[in-house]
């Protein structure tokens, strides 16, 4: 069973807490909304937003984790999870020392980093070629 | 990588591939404070932008502000834009010394000039030529001949933007942010000035030289590489505040963005550093923040890979980003304390048939004023009795 979101979200009494984690996840929802409406996909920057300690994983556990989670490595690790909210993904970017240079909530059908690079495939097909001429 | 190369060509020389490279401009996009919409601009714009040289001159500063760049914890992002920018001078990162670094200096201003990007860190003293010198070279002298042929200049830290500790009170170099030191100095000839070094051919007036300061004792090592990444991405300076800031990092004050904030707002304070209020993580405004005041990223950005600010780990905000941090009358002084004695408020209250609380507001506000004139010295008194209230 799912956890109720105010459940989930609201700050514990007398703990240091923003009150943007309700307002951030009623964000996501319209967001969704367009994307299924009008095919508008929204980044959510996390680092832009002021959290308080412990609100990012609220925020975590609230949208929780769905079917998919995309490993990456590319400059460093990276993962992509669609929350159990399809449409919705978490991604997290680290560097090559494996620190956190980035967060983001994503809405969309696919984070355009998942999908292959027009310019890596003009790369790796003339590595292709050079392979079979060998 | 050659100075030819653009980014685009030089990342991708390196291994970088394209979704690699948007990870970074992804990564370079938050660091500017961009909405991340902003990214396939950005990365259209670096593939196609060739290396800035830049020349870094360090004056009375402590190397603060270039360990918080080199020692910070994002070396990707930071290595990546040095990696991009050609980094010609800065004579305590750069092997060579003496003679071969200066004249590293002279042939990157002379193949850039008019283009370079100046990066200064520290004050300037005027007092006497000798305080401060490189290569026998005072700071005066070496900062009106490199400023001639900056496209700008990036005052790195609050010495170099506000004057900083040097500039506290009493001053004894006569330091100078290096605003003032241009607007008071610029249309001097420095001594060292020769013709054929530089390729100037006139005296040239450097007063209005754009500076953009990146205040903080020292600066947040994104807030540098941000700069640095926003002339990359769009050949300009981006948008300034009255001070002189890029307004994506210091637009807000830390008190606006902090956490902390909702306590504020319920008047829940932290009264000492170990009661109730500051176990429950309650507003420490009472303990002298001087959030309020104060306008810089380390609410949202953080430091040590975004872990943590002052105020996150108890301690209030010192406003190390604002003019004259140093000599603000007590860094644990709420910004509502006296800053004088009490009696004589009272006193000058009743004289002046006001209510106590505008007495007190009038004498704060005049003793703020000459301390900020006189750079009125904080002792350990001011700080002990800023304890105990």
């Amino acid at each position: 069973m799912l956890p109720h979101i105010d459940d989930a979200c609201h700050s514990v009494p007398g703990s240091a807490a923003t009150g943007n984690v309700i307002p951030l996840l009623h964000e996501v929802r319209h967001a969704l909304q367009a994307l299924l409406e009008q095919g508008a996909e929204t980044v959510i920057d996390l680092r832009a937003i002021p959290l308080g300690p412990g609100e990012e994983e609220r925020i975590a556990e609230t949208l929780g984790r769905g079917e998919v989670q995309v490993s990456m490595s590319a400059l460093g690790p990276s993962e992509l999870i669609e929350t159990r909210y399809p449409g919705v993904w978490m991604s997290l970017h680290r560097n090559q020392e494996g620190e956190v240079i980035g967060r983001y909530i994503e809405i969309c059908l696919v984070p355009s980093l998942v999908r292959s690079q027009e310019a890596d495939i003009r790369y790796g097909l003339q590595e292709l070629d050079s392979r079979l001429q060998e | 990588m050659t100075k030819d190369q653009t980014i685009g060509e030089a990342l991708r020389a390196r291994g970088v591939s394209r979704r690699g490279f948007l990870k970074f401009c992804a990564a370079t996009a938050s660091l500017m404070a961009l909405p991340p919409a902003m990214v396939p601009k950005i990365a259209a714009a670096l593939e196609k932008a060739r290396r800035p040289s830049v020349i870094w001159l360090s004056f009375q500063e402590c190397t603060g502000c270039t360990e918080s760049l080199t020692r910070s914890h994002s070396p990707t992002i930071e290595d990546l834009i040095f990696n991009s920018i050609s980094l010609d001078y800065h004579h305590t990162l750069q092997a060579a010394s003496g003679t071969a670094a200066e004249e590293d200096r002279k042939t990157a201003m002379k193949e850039n000039y008019g283009k370079y990007l100046l990066v200064v860190d520290g004050s300037i003293p005027v007092g006497n030529p000798g305080f401060s010198t490189i290569a026998g070279v005072s700071n005066m002298d070496m900062l009106l001949e490199t400023a001639a042929g900056a496209a700008a200049i990036i005052a790195v830290g609050t010495c170099a933007a506000f004057g900083g500790i040097p500039y506290a009170d009493p001053n004894p170099t006569k330091a100078r942010s290096v605003t003032a030191f241009l607007k008071e100095y610029g249309n001097r000839l420095p001594n060292t000035f020769t013709v054929d070094e530089t390729g100037q051919t006139d005296p040239v007036d450097v007063t209005n030289k754009p500076v953009i300061n990146v205040s903080g004792c020292p600066p947040i090592p994104v807030v540098i590489s941000g700069v640095l990444a926003h002339f990359l991405t769009f050949g300009k300076l981006p948008e300034l505040d009255s001070l002189g800031r890029p307004m994506a990092f210091y637009g807000k004050s830390i008190h606006d963005r902090c956490y902390r904030r909702p306590f504020y707002d319920k008047g829940l304070f932290a009264n000492s550093f170990d009661d109730e209020g500051a176990k429950k993580g309650w507003c420490l405004y009472k303990l002298g923040c001087k959030g309020p005041t104060t306008y810089n990223a380390c609410a949202t950005t953080k430091w040590n890979e975004g872990t943590s600010f002052p105020i996150q780990s108890g301690h209030p905000c010192l406003g190390c980003s604002e003019p004259d941090f140093w000599d603000g009358g007590g860094f644990y002084k709420a910004l509502s304390t006296p800053t004088g004695d009490i009696t004589r408020t009272a006193v000058y209250a009743i004289g002046a048939g006001a209510a106590a609380g505008v007495a007190l507001g009038a004498l704060n506000r005049s003793k703020r004023a000459h301390m900020r004139k006189t750079h009125s010295k904080v002792g350990i008194d001011d700080l002990e009795k800023g304890d105990k209230s």
